[in-house]
């Protein structure tokens, strides 16, 4: 297996989408490539570190919306509807 | 994202639109949460917020479900926010082909860089850590955020995320897939054990 090989699949194997048989190879190539280690080692902490980004509890949920917000969105909204965007 | 209780029952009609406030009123504080947590600072949030839901008014009709619904306000309140973000850090989208792995003819990595820091949050304590993960998000064209946040943040399957981004999910697969590695690229200049690298 090659470092390019295990890169392209790395998000099945991490799934555990790949058959046994490929799994092997992938945990074979890692024992022998440390750059490939690492790559997964980071690749991992990259969603991990998504995860926290977003969860770190240092942003309680208001319990209410500034009135004045909800006020500009309604009133901003009054009038025909200008159809879908593309998001 | 939580949904905590359904929407109340509508005098007016089953559409979302035809009950805009009652969604504005339901959904907005947590998105002006994730916005504050974004943005960290109280204008630029609220304006990231009406923003979003000032689109969600001309999609909403779109949408199935609360739960999906939930998902893709979300989505476009992070959107949004990052991309005030990038406007006041100014900081430059990159390419995604510019930030995937490159290989050498044998097969190895161009550049492998130095292995992470073994504990990132020690490095930089957690809120510096969250500040370079939006910076960073926030360079990566929109396609591929989109997909970061459907799937790794708010923890949607393939299937939930491919369907509300109307893409097949052999495909959404994939796009995660480079999305994960060039926010990873993104990030080997903060974490590397040798920051050189």
């Amino acid at each position: 297996m090659k470092c390019y090989e295990l890169i392209a699949f790395v998000h099945r194997y991490l799934d555990g989408e790949l058959s046994t048989s490929e799994s092997s190879v992938f945990d074979q190539h890692l024992t022998v490539c440390p750059d490939c280690r690492a790559f997964l080692d980071s690749y991992q902490t990259t969603v991990q570190l998504e995860t926290l980004a977003f969860a770190e509890p240092d942003a309680p949920v208001p319990e209410e919306v500034p009135e004045t917000l909800v006020t500009a969105v309604l009133a901003a909204t009054r009038g025909p509807a200008r159809g879908p965007v593309g998001d | 994202m939580g949904t905590g209780e359904p929407l109340p029952p509508t005098p007016v009609g089953n559409r979302p639109r035809d009950h805009f406030e009652l969604v504005v009123r339901r959904f907005a504080p947590r998105l002006l949460a994730v916005a504050r947590r974004i943005l960290r600072d109280e204008a630029e949030s609220q304006d990231a917020v009406q923003d979003a839901l000032l689109s969600a008014h001309r999609s909403l009709d779109k949408l199935r479900g609360e739960s999906q619904m939930s998902s893709w306000l979300f989505k476009i309140t992070v959107n949004a926010s990052l991309m005030r973000l990038r406007r006041i850090k100014r900081l430059a989208e990159e390419p995604i082909e510019a930030l995937e792995p490159k290989f050498l003819a044998d097969g190895h990595r161009q550049d492998p860089g130095s292995p992470w820091c073994e504990n990132p949050e020690a490095r930089f304590g957690v809120q510096q850590l969250c500040e370079l993960m939006f910076e960073e998000m926030a360079r990566l064209p929109e396609a591929y955020r989109n997909v970061l946040i459907l799937r790794d943040v708010q923890g949607l399957t393939t299937e939930e995320a491919a369907e509300l981004l109307s893409i097949r999910p052999g495909a959404l697969k994939v796009r995660l897939h480079r999305a994960r590695c060039a926010l990873r690229e993104l990030m080997q200049p903060h974490l590397a054990e040798d920051r050189s690298s």
